[in-house]
C-alpha cells in the first residue's frame, strides 16, 4: 500500500484527528477480542490446545522441506497440479499464465492474504483481467479502491452508513440506505451473477495436510465454496508456511482458528479440497516470497507459526487506536510488524516501534509466538543496520553519557529539576510532544538520593 | 538478609516519596535495606528504542552497585524486567546472571519472599489499580485477562490487607496506559489516546486514587490527568501499604 512517506506515528496521527471514530474503532476491536475470552474461557483445556499448536507449527518450521515434498508429491498424486513461486512476482506471474492457458480474463477470488501481500490483484488488473472478489469485507474495500484494514475482517474501519454509500453508487442500493441486511442482500444478488459466470476462481489456504495433499479454506460466507465449485479451474495460493503433518493436526487447529479470531466455535465452512471434480483443473501455488530468509533468522523464525487469525490485531490497544491502514502493509498490527520488516528492512522501519511492548498480543496468539519479544528484537536489528532515526541516536548517545556516570546524572537531574521549576516555559511548549496533551511532573524539592543523603548520615 | 534498593532514575528526580515509602516499608518490615548511592538507570529506555549495545556503561554500573546483596527490590516492574531479561556483561556474566535472578519488584518482594499476610497501612479512600504490561505480563504479577489459568494478584493481595480502602471496578482491567517509554513522544497521538482512555475508566469507576507498581505509567496518566484539571491524583502502591491515614 501506497501511503507516500509517512510512517506509522504520522498516519495514527491523523487517524486520531476524529477522537469518536478513534473510539467507535477501539470499541468494535474490542467486542471481538471480548468475543475471543468468552470463547477461550468456555474450553479449560485451552492453553493446552495454545501448546499443542505451538508445537505441531515448531515441528513443521524444523522440517518444512520434507513436508512440502510430501505435500506435492500427495497433491499430485490426486491430481492437483502443483507450483512452486520464490517470490511475488513470480507468483502473479503463474496465476497469470494458468488464467491464460485457459482463455480467462474475468475471474472470483476468495480471501487470500497472500495475494494480497503479493498484490495480485494490481498485477491481474495490469494485465487486463478482471478480479472480484467475493467476501463481502474484501469487495467493499475494493469498491472503495482500498487495501484491506484488517486480515480477518477487511472492512472494519468502515461505517455501515458509508458502505450504504458505496454500495448506491457501484449496486445502486437506495440512497442514504444503511440496513445491514437490506445491504448484504444487495451485495449477495451482485456476487450471485460472478459466480455464476466467472470461469476460474482463486481461494487461499488456511491449512495444507502433507499426509494427504489436501488443503483446507476456512470462511463464513461460504464464497470460497461458491467460486471454487463453480469455476472450470479453481487455483489455491499458499505461504509454505501453511503446512500441518497430519490431518488430525486439524482437530486443533479448526478448534483454535475462529475463537481466536472472532469468538466461534468454528467457521460455517471449512472447505477440505483434494481432487479436481471431473473436468475441473485444480492448481496449487507454494509460495515462499521472505519465508525462507525469515526462517533462516533464529529469532524471528517462529512468526511463521502465524495462522493469521487476528487475535493480535484485536487486542492489540495501539492498533485499535491507529487503524490497520497506519501499518502502510497487507497485514497490520502486530503480527504485520514483526512480518513485514523481513520483506522491506527500510520501508517498514517504523513498525516495531509501533508498540509499547504491552505483551497483550504474545498472550492471545493460539500458537504461542513471542510477538512483543520478536518488536523488542526488530528494534536492534533496525538500529544496528542503520534504519534508525539519526536524531533518535545522538539522544540515545546523550543518554548513554548521562546515565553511565553517577556525577554526570546526579548533575543532570538537578539541572533538570531546576529548569522544570523555574524555567518551565523552556519545557512547556509545543515543541516538547509530552506537553502537547500531558502536564509534565512537577518537580520535587529534592531527588529520593538528595533525601537518603540528608535523612542517613549514619548509613 | 541485605537488601539493595533500586530506585530507577525517574523516581530518584521526580517522584521521591514512591522511593522514601518503599524505604520506609521495608524497613518497617524488619528488613535491613541499603540504598548505593552511585545507581542511575537499569539502561531500558535505550534499550527499548532499539539502543541495547549502548546500555553496557548502565549495566556495568549496575553490577558494581548490586553484586553483593542478597536480594535487589525495586518499585517498578518495568525496570526490574528490563534487568531480568537483559543484563550482561561479558567481564562478569555471573555477577549479571546472579542479579538477574535476585532481583524482585517490591510487590512480589513482599509476596513471595516475606509472605507479608499483614500489613497496618490505613487508606480510607476509592482506589483504582491500574496493571502496568511489564509487572504483570512480563513479571507475572498478576494473572492477565488473555489467559484461561486461576486468578491471583500479588499487588491485591497486599491491597486488600489496608484498611479502609475500598477498590474500584474496571472495564478494562489490565489494558495497557499507553506510556511505554519512548513510545510516549516517537507515538504521541495513540500514546495519549491510550492513557485518556485509562484514566476515563478509572474516572466512571469512581477513582479518587488511582495506583500501580509502577510509576512511569502513573506519571504518564497524572500528565494527563492534571492536564484535564481533574482532583484525582496517582499514588504508587508503596506509599498506600505504608499509609497511616484515618
Amino acid at each position: 500500500m501506497s501511503t507516500g512517506a509517512k510512517d506509522h506515528a504520522q498516519l495514527s496521527d491523523i487517524f486520531n484527528k476524529d477522537e469518536a471514530r478513534v473510539d467507535w474503532h477501539d470499541e468494535t476491536l474490542w467486542f471481538v477480542r471480548a468475543k475471543r475470552d468468552k470463547a477461550a474461557h468456555s474450553l479449560p483445556e485451552w492453553e493446552t490446545l495454545r501448546e499443542t499448536a505451538s508445537q505441531i507449527k515448531d515441528n513443521v518450521l524444523s522440517n518444512m522441506h520434507e513436508y512440502l515434498l510430501q505435500f506435492e508429491a500427495n497433491a499430485e498424486k490426486n491430481g492437483i497440479k502443483v507450483h512452486w513461486a520464490a517470490n511475488g512476482e513470480e507468483h502473479n506471474k503463474i496465476v497469470h499464465s494458468i488464467l491464460k492457458e485457459n482463455g480467462v480474463n474475468r475471474i472470483v477470488k476468495s480471501k487470500s492474504m497472500l495475494t494480497e501481500e503479493c498484490h495480485l490483484n494490481d498485477y491481474l488488473h495490469k494485465n487486463d483481467i478482471e478480479v472480484i472478489d467475493t467476501d463481502l469485507g474484501e469487495r467493499i474495500v475494493q469498491l472503495a479502491e482500498e487495501p484491506p484494514s484488517h486480515i480477518v475482517l477487511p472492512c472494519i474501519h468502515k461505517k455501515k452508513e458509508e458502505i450504504g454509500e458505496l454500495f448506491h453508487k457501484h449496486l445502486g442500493t437506495l440512497e442514504g440506505a444503511s440496513d445491514p441486511v437490506y445491504l448484504t442482500a444487495a451485495a449477495r444478488d451482485h456476487l450471485r451473477e460472478k459466480f455464476i459466470t466467472r470461469k476460474a476462481a482463486i481461494t487461499g489456504v488456511n491449512f495444507a495436510v502433507a499426509e494427504t495433499g489436501e488443503f483446507v479454506v476456512c470462511t463464513n460466507e461460504g464464497n470460497a465454496d461458491m467460486g471454487a465449485h463453480l469455476a472450470d479451474v479453481h487455483i489455491a495460493c499458499m505461504g509454505i508456511e501453511k503446512l500441518l503433518p497430519l490431518r488430525k493436526h486439524l482437530s486443533v487447529f479448526l478448534r483454535i482458528l475462529t475463537r481466536s479470531a472472532t469468538g466461534q466455535p468454528i467457521t460455517t465452512y471449512s472447505s477440505h479440497f483434494k481432487k479436481p471434480r471431473p473436468g475441473q483443473t485444480m492448481h496449487i501455488v507454494l509460495v515462499d516470497n521472505g519465508r525462507t530468509t525469515q526462517l533462516g533468522r533464529e529469532d524471528f523464525r517462529n512468526s511463521l507459526k502465524c495462522i493469521r487469525c487476528a487475535a493480535c490485531m484485536n487486542t492489540c490497544p495501539v492498533y485499535r487506536r491507529s487503524g490497520g491502514h497506519s501499518y502502510h502493509t497487507a497485514i497490520a498490527g502486530p503480527i504485520g510488524s514483526i512480518l513485514a520488516p523481513n520483506l522491506d528492512m527500510k520501508n517498514y522501519a517504523d513498525l516495531p516501534f509501533a508498540s509499547t511492548l504491552c505483551g497483550s498480543c504474545s498472550n492471545v496468539c493460539p500458537v504461542k509466538i513471542n510477538i512483543h519479544e520478536q518488536l523488542y528484537k526488530w528494534r536492534q536489528v533496525i538500529v544496528k543496520e542503520g534504519y534508525a532515526d539519526p536524531k533518535k541516536a545522538i539522544a540515545m548517545k546523550a543518554m548513554d553519557f548521562t546515565l553511565s556516570n553517577p556525577t554526570i546524572y546526579k548533575f543532570a537531574g538537578k539541572a533538570g529539576r531546576f529548569v522544570l521549576k523555574h524555567a518551565p516555559f523552556t519545557v512547556n511548549n509545543k515543541l516538547n510532544l509530552w506537553y502537547k496533551h500531558r502536564e509534565m511532573p512537577e518537580p520535587p524539592k529534592q531527588s529520593f538520593g538528595e533525601w537518603y543523603k540528608q535523612n542517613n548520615k549514619n548509613d | 538478609m541485605t537488601v539493595g534498593l533500586f530506585i530507577p532514575c525517574y523516581i530518584d528526580q521526580f517522584y521521591p516519596n514512591a522511593a522514601i515509602a518503599t524505604l520506609t516499608l521495608l524497613k518497617k518490615l524488619g528488613v535491613d535495606v541499603v540504598y548505593p548511592t552511585k545507581q542511575t538507570c537499569c539502561g531500558q529506555p535505550m534499550a527499548n528504542s532499539g539502543f541495547e549495545h549502548l546500555t553496557q556503561g548502565c549495566n556495568d554500573l549496575f553490577i558494581e552497585n548490586f553484586s553483593e546483596f542478597d536480594y535487589v527490590v525495586s518499585p517498578s516492574g518495568s525496570c526490574v524486567l528490563h534487568i531480568k531479561d537483559h543484563l550482561h556483561a561479558e567481564k562478569a556474566e555471573d555477577k549479571a546472571l546472579g542479579i538477574r535472578k535476585k532481583i524482585y519488584e517490591l510487590t512480589e518482594f513482599l509476596t513471595d519472599v516475606l509472605k507479608v499476610e499483614k500489613l497496618t497501612a490505613s487508606f480510607p479512600h476509592k482506589v483504582g489499580v491500574h496493571q502496568s504490561c511489564h509487572g504483570q505480563r512480563g513479571l507475572m504479577l498478576a494473572q492477565m485477562t488473555e489467559l484461561v489459568e486461576a486468578p491471583f494478584s500479588k499487588p491485591l493481595h497486599l491491597l486488600n490487607m489496608v484498611q479502609g480502602l475500598e477498590l474500584i471496578d474496571l472495564k478494562r482491567p489490565d489494558e495497557c496506559c499507553g506510556f511505554g517509554g519512548t513510545f510516549c513522544v516517537a507515538e504521541e497521538a495513540v500514546s495519549v489516546k491510550m492513557g485518556k482512555d485509562r484514566v476515563a475508566d478509572h474516572l466512571n469507576g469512581g477513582a479518587e486514587y488511582i495506583t500501580a507498581a509502577d510509576m512511569s505509567c502513573l506519571m504518564h496518566m497524572e500528565g494527563i490527568l492534571r492536564r484535564q484539571n481533574s482532583n484525582v491524583k496517582v499514588i504508587h502502591i508503596a506509599e498506600i501499604l505504608n499509609a497511616q491515614e484515618f
